[in-house]
């Protein structure tokens, strides 16, 4: 107890000092908290996604459709519990800066594939089935834009040209931390309807079909099925589970997220440096105090240890203040930039790797003070008191 | 008072190495010291006294002789076991009290206490003993910067006389002193060799000091002079 407390008594004992580099750690957690989180963010699709639902697309490219009548055909295939159509629809709403998802979906087949979606008001699920106009919005989405159940709005189409009305008749809330509570979904047959008046050649065709499955262990088999079914066809598809899918779209971004998580872990290397040159210059100084403490009979090992719980003191201190401060500013963040990253949480992962990493800076800061003290010669240290 | 030797030294050789050079410290001093005995050891600056009372107390290294104390050869013993004989057989006094600056004057007489297997309480309970034996009962709470010079070196007796060990060794123990804290220093370590029957090292350069050893040996460039005196008490 009374080693503890010379520990944390020595590393409070410049006062300037310690506070600098406790400053200097939390500062650094604080931003590799956030950047670690900017990572998860990218990842949060892959992150939502379900081992019991599989996309199929054109297997040319995600931009080629595939025609409805395949809608059936993958529902025929056993293992496949629902199937739902789906189109990026790219909407504008107002102004370019305004950006959300929205789809068109099969509203029913959507809602039964994700439970995760869920709407709590029973009549807001009614009057949103009955309307064909009627638009399902996450609860994030309508808060950010003042949006009321029995609002109109109106987007600007960008890849099915002209402007789009819609009646908000429901509001969702995810079941679970990490789903995006700010899309936007219409009905599919809205859509399609009103391309096969305007538009008759873009009709009947689908950007991807979500397809539910009853074991995800028979998820690559299941696939193969699907797409054996339109091998040879003028639309071939390619059938990947929701994760490989989201994946996809991750990896267009693997050399900026690589870079990321490279400056997130300098970040922690330059507090190392700086919380090493703390503890090396406190070692310096307290030379005398180790060999006094040695010529009184305390091993190089209890020094390691003083050492070693002074280093913690200072960067666990800053690694906990640093964390601290995560929470409101991934919240203040997130707000900032709801447009580019709709889930932005600070993952229990990233708290604990934070949490790890002050540990390990105060851990290696230790490691040459320790050292040193253990290889100080008494009679030498004790003439430099003198 | 002495009954029979304490410590034996034989032969005892140490130098330096200075720009490749080798500069002998100590040469083939050999002498004894009794039970109980308060020995002081004279001899210019650079004489080598420093040098011989730390091979003494475990914290230099000959190369070579024998330092036999209670029948040990402290001088074949690894590093870990002569930590663990200076824990239990000697207690330190420095010139410049050398106390923990952050810790209170009870909390720097418990520190070696944490070699023992004593509990928190009985630590306290001696610690608390050994300052009221120097008289700074009052000033236990204090850190050693709220203390004077004379209080700093008497709680640096307590905490080496706490683990109650044989041999106590003082370097210039008044060497930082005004005279009257000096002589309430010496006084205090005359009753510890009184007393207690402790055996005392000490090396001054001070004369006063000297006066209150039984023997007085001088080291003059690392040789020791063959007669040990009877300093004048």
């Amino acid at each position: 107890m009374l080693l503890i407390r010379l520990a944390v008594k020595n590393a409070f004992r410049h006062r300037l000092r310690s506070v600098l580099t406790i400053l200097g750690v939390a500062v650094a957690i604080l931003a590799f908290g956030l950047l670690r989180t900017v990572v998860d963010a990218w990842y949060s699709g892959v992150e939502a996604s379900a081992a019991d639902r599989l996309v199929t697309r054109n297997a040319i490219s995600l931009t080629f459709s595939l025609p409805l009548a395949y809608r059936e055909k993958i529902r025929a295939v056993p293992g496949v519990t629902e199937v739902s159509q789906g189109n990026w629809f790219g909407g504008i709403y107002v102004d370019e800066k305004n950006f959300f998802a929205n789809f068109a979906y099969d509203i029913p087949s959507l809602l039964a594939i994700y439970p995760e979606i869920s709407v709590k008001d029973k009549d807001q699920l009614s009057s949103l089935l009955r309307d064909r106009k009627g638009a399902l919005v996450g609860e994030k989405l309508a808060k950010r834009f003042g949006w009321k159940v029995g609002d109109q709005v109106t987007l600007r189409g960008t890849i099915f040209i002209g402007d789009w009305d819609f009646t908000i008749r429901a509001l969702y809330k995810a079941t679970r931390a990490g789903i995006d509570e700010s899309q936007f979904f219409f009905h599919w047959t809205y859509l399609d309807e009103t391309l096969r008046a305007t538009m008759p050649t873009r009709a009947g065709q689908v950007g991807f079909y979500m397809v539910g499955i009853d074991d995800p262990s028979r998820s690559a088999d299941i696939s193969r099925a699907i797409d054996a079914q339109f091998a040879n066809s003028l639309a071939e598809t390619l059938t990947e589970t929701e994760k490989a899918f989201q994946m996809g779209f991750v990896s267009m971004s693997s050399a900026i997220i690589l870079a990321i998580k490279l400056v997130s872990f300098v970040v922690v290397l330059i507090i190392l440096a700086v919380s090493a040159n703390t503890m090396a210059m406190s070692a310096r100084e307290r030379s005398g105090e180790y060999a006094v403490l040695k010529t009184l009979g305390f091993g190089s090992s209890t020094l390691a240890l003083l050492i070693a719980g002074e280093a913690l003191a200072l960067s666990v201190t800053g690694a906990c203040l640093g964390l601290a401060l995560v929470l409101p500013c991934a919240k203040a963040v997130g707000s900032f930039m709801t447009d580019f990253f709709p889930v932005f949480l600070v993952s229990d992962q990233t708290i604990t790797l934070s949490l790890a990493a002050g540990v390990a800076v105060g851990l290696l800061s230790a490691a040459y003070p320790a050292l040193y003290a253990a290889r100080v010669g008494i009679a030498q240290a004790l003439r430099k008191v003198g | 008072m002495s009954s029979g030797p304490l410590i034996e030294i034989r032969r005892l050789y140490k130098s330096y190495t200075r720009g490749g050079q080798a500069i002998p410290v100590l040469t083939d001093v050999s002498f004894e010291i009794g039970r109980g005995e308060f020995l002081a050891l004279m001899g210019p600056s650079g004489s080598g006294k420093s040098t011989l009372l730390n091979c003494l107390a475990g914290i230099d290294r000959v190369d070579s002789g024998e330092i036999v104390v209670n029948g040990q050869d402290i001088t074949l013993l690894d590093e870990t076991d002569l930590a663990r004989w200076r824990s239990r057989s000697v207690g330190f006094i420095f010139q410049f009290y050398n106390l923990i600056p952050v810790l209170t004057a009870l909390e720097n007489v418990e520190l070696p206490l944490l070699l023992t297997g004593l509990t928190r309480r009985e630590r306290r309970e001696h610690a608390a003993a050994a300052l009221a034996a120097v008289g700074l009962s009052d000033r236990s709470d204090h850190y050693p910067a709220q203390l004077s010079g004379g209080q700093q070196q008497r709680v640096a007796i307590a905490r080496a006389v706490v683990t109650d060990p044989d041999i106590l060794v003082a370097d210039e123990p008044t060497g930082d002193l005004d005279r009257t804290s000096a002589e309430e220093i010496l006084t205090l370590m005359n009753r510890l060799n009184q007393e207690l029957e402790k055996t005392i090292i000490m090396v001054t350069h001070d004369p006063r000091a000297a006066q209150e050893a039984h023997v007085l040996r001088h080291l003059d460039k690392g040789e020791l002079s063959r007669a040990a005196d009877t300093p004048g008490r």
